[in-house]
């Protein structure tokens, strides 16, 4: 048995897999934190990254993968815990690894993935104002609106984007006391 | 918006830090707990009396505990005191400066939210986001076959790792190799890139802790290699050259003499840098001692590169995950233990001799053949084929419409950039699109660990201490 399998085994409901041959860790979400912890102990002490990926229609929706990495001898293992789209709320591992912190903000800002724990939760990349989460697959990409003379719906005078000229470059309701909460019930 | 401007809203404070650590999803106790007064208050009435700590941009509160006790536990070692002092002093003795986001010497837009007590800083907290362009977003509306041309904007410093790294995970899935000329080519370019980026870096930290000369002689140098890449690629930067299958073009004829014609400049250079500062008083004033960073913290935060290199990790992602064919050439990988501003400075002198001493034997060495592969399902066929041959006609008009198909699966790929450990997680589901592109950037991880950096240490050595960490915005922001 080799240390991957070593630190699966001793985490409930973890599944080791090869993903092109590259040793990963499949783990509920409830056990990230267990398992993160249990593969630094194991010698995977290098934090690398953590990142999210939507799957928008598979459930759970959502993937927090996290890469470590061993010095000695030099090896990788990746756990990814499946995070669901109506619920989308997972342990910190910040208390495991502290370099996790600023790629939580990013998950958090970007896929909306609250990280239960974390000691700062706030939005990284984008204004604090910003509604909605870009990266969810159901998040439009945005465009510049081109305004023509004559097209049905624009009126002179009105700006770009102005409400009522079906030209929003953000989609969503009116940013409101919470807004992202008010968004991830609204996809 | 449709709010008009002079009203403030949204989460200006960060979430109060909950003892025990109560998750913050906790209906009911999150909303309250980021609310603030300040929230409500509209410019032109009458202001709330408590003002302190905010601005228009957010948060302004800084976490005393942020990671030192985590650090602690974690590595089981003494790396404490990075945001505490001893004596706590009253309020009427610290100050906040903001440096950034248009601060020359930050490289870029990164604001610092630094907490000074006299000339020590306390605590810092890096705010970054001013160069989101998302990125990763836009790696989903392009097919595989474009995705360089995007990456290769991320860090554009060292573009050709970028491509390189896209290009190593697209071809993992794919499951497909590349001839031998193909990657020696990739090895050469990017330890040419490696050499080009140190320099730039070497001249403009040079300028920030006052060696003006060096600046010019960077630059100088530096241009050496730039003019081999317009050569080989048509642009300076942004280059789009290496792409899955293999590069876009042979090398240009005469490449050899270009290459021992920058081989020599930039040796003969780097013996002018090193005399210029490694022995100048001021300049091992100003470096020595400076910005240290422990191995632990090296390990915790997740930094690679020289900054790892300098401060005894001897991990270099070319020696401990070999790409490229890169484990045939002799190289050292430089170590340093001191962890300070002048260490970052050897290992990035040394790293440009070993860069060139891969450069030279890839000159000496470089294979006959193909610098793409023949999978006419993944790169174009060449053009005089198009006039002949009906298939080529066809595989040519898909690959430059739809782009090819690449099997469903995900993969992390890693090279080593300029920068650090540059790491690229792709997911495709079966399409001509990736399904995800999340990169890993070093300059990420860096910043992250300019707080443990800059901690107790003096304002003036900000400057020096950033600029040594090599953070580039464009990596970090995406």
């Amino acid at each position: 048995m080799n240390r991957i399998e070593a630190i699966a085994a001793g985490v409930p409901g973890a599944a080791v897999e090869d993903s092109l041959g590259q040793a990963v860790i499949r783990v509920t979400p409830e056990a990230l934190v267990a398992a993160a912890s249990a593969a630094r102990d194991a010698g995977f002490d290098f934090f690398v990254d953590l990142c999210a990926v939507d799957h928008l229609t598979r459930d759970p929706r959502f993937d927090v993968v996290v890469n470590l990495l061993s010095l000695e001898p030099p090896e990788r293992v990746r756990l990814i815990a499946g995070v669901p789209g109506d619920d989308a709320t997972i342990a910190s591992i910040t208390g495991v690894f502290a370099g996790a912190d600023f790629y939580e903000r990013e998950a958090f800002d970007l896929f909306g993935i609250e990280f239960g724990g974390h000691p700062d939760l706030t939005r990284i990349l984008l204004p604090d104002e910003w509604v909605g989460h870009p990266l969810r697959k159901d998040a439009p990409v945005g465009s510049v609106p081109v305004q023509f003379k004559g097209s049905a719906d624009w009126t002179p005078g009105t700006s770009v984007g102005a409400p009522g000229t079906g030209h929003q470059l953000m989609a969503g309701p009116v940013p409101s006391a919470d807004p992202f909460k008010e968004a991830n019930q609204a996809t | 918006m449709s709010n008009p401007p002079d009203v403030v809203t949204g989460d200006l404070e960060a979430p109060a830090r909950t003892q025990g650590g109560a998750p913050l999803g906790e209906p009911g106790a999150a909303p309250s707990a980021r609310r603030t007064v300040h929230d409500l208050w509209v410019s032109g009435t009458e202001a709330p009396s408590d003002m302190r700590g905010f601005t228009d941009e957010g948060a302004q509160e800084m976490l005393a505990d942020e990671s030192a006790a985590v650090l602690a536990a974690q590595t089981g070692t003494v790396v404490v005191d990075d945001y505490l002092s001893d004596t706590t002093p009253s309020g009427d003795d610290i100050q906040i400066l903001n440096m950034g986001p248009q601060h020359p010497a930050t490289h870029g837009v990164l604001r610092l939210h630094i907490e000074l007590d006299g000339e020590t800083i306390r605590r810092v907290k890096p705010i970054i986001g001013y160069l989101h362009t998302g990125m990763e977003k836009t790696a989903e509306t392009l097919s595989f076959m474009q995705g360089p041309t995007n990456v290769t904007r991320m860090d554009y410093l060292s573009p050709l790792h970028n491509e390189l790294c896209f290009s190593l995970a697209t071809e993992h899935l794919l499951g497909i190799g590349v001839p031998e000329r193909a990657s020696a080519i990739r090895v050469l370019m990017t330890e040419l890139n490696r050499v080009a980026s140190h320099l730039l870096w070497s001249a403009t930290t040079g300028l920030d802790i006052g060696a003006l000369s060096m600046m010019i002689y960077g630059w100088r140098e530096r241009e050496l290699v730039l003019e081999f890449f317009e050569k080989t690629t048509g642009l300076r930067m942004n280059h789009n050259y290496i792409r899955p299958g293999g590069v876009a073009a042979d090398l240009p004829d005469g490449w050899e003499v270009d290459v021992d014609g920058i081989i020599a400049g930039v040796l003969r250079g780097l013996v002018d840098y090193e005399s210029l500062l490694l022995d100048n008083p001021i300049f091992l004033e100003r470096t020595k001692g400076v910005g240290v960073l422990a191995p632990e913290e090296i390990r915790a935060y997740g930094v690679t590169g020289p900054l790892a290199r300098a401060s005894g990790i001897g991990y270099d992602v070319r020696k401990a995950f070999p790409y490229s064919g890169i484990e045939q050439y002799d190289f050292d990988v430089p170590v340093f233990t001191g962890g300070d501003v002048y260490d970052r400075f050897l290992v990035r002198f040394e790293e440009i001799r070993q860069s060139l001493r891969i450069v030279k034997q890839v000159r000496d060495t470089m294979p006959r053949g193909d610098y793409r592969t023949d999978d006419r399902k993944v790169t174009p066929p060449p053009r005089a084929r198009i006039d002949q041959s009906m298939e080529a006609l066809i595989h040519h008009f898909k690959i430059f419409t739809e782009g090819f198909k690449v099997p469903a699966g995900e993969t992390y790929q890693a090279v080593e950039s300029a920068r650090g450990e540059l790491g690229m997680y792709l997911v495709s589901n079966g399409g001509h699109k990736p399904w995800r592109l999340h990169v890993r950037g070093p300059s990420f991880a860096h910043v992250q660990v300019l707080p443990a950096m800059l901690a107790d240490s003096l304002i003036a050595d900000t400057i020096a201490a950033l600029a040594s960490a090599d953070t580039l915005m464009g990596d970090v922001d995406r």
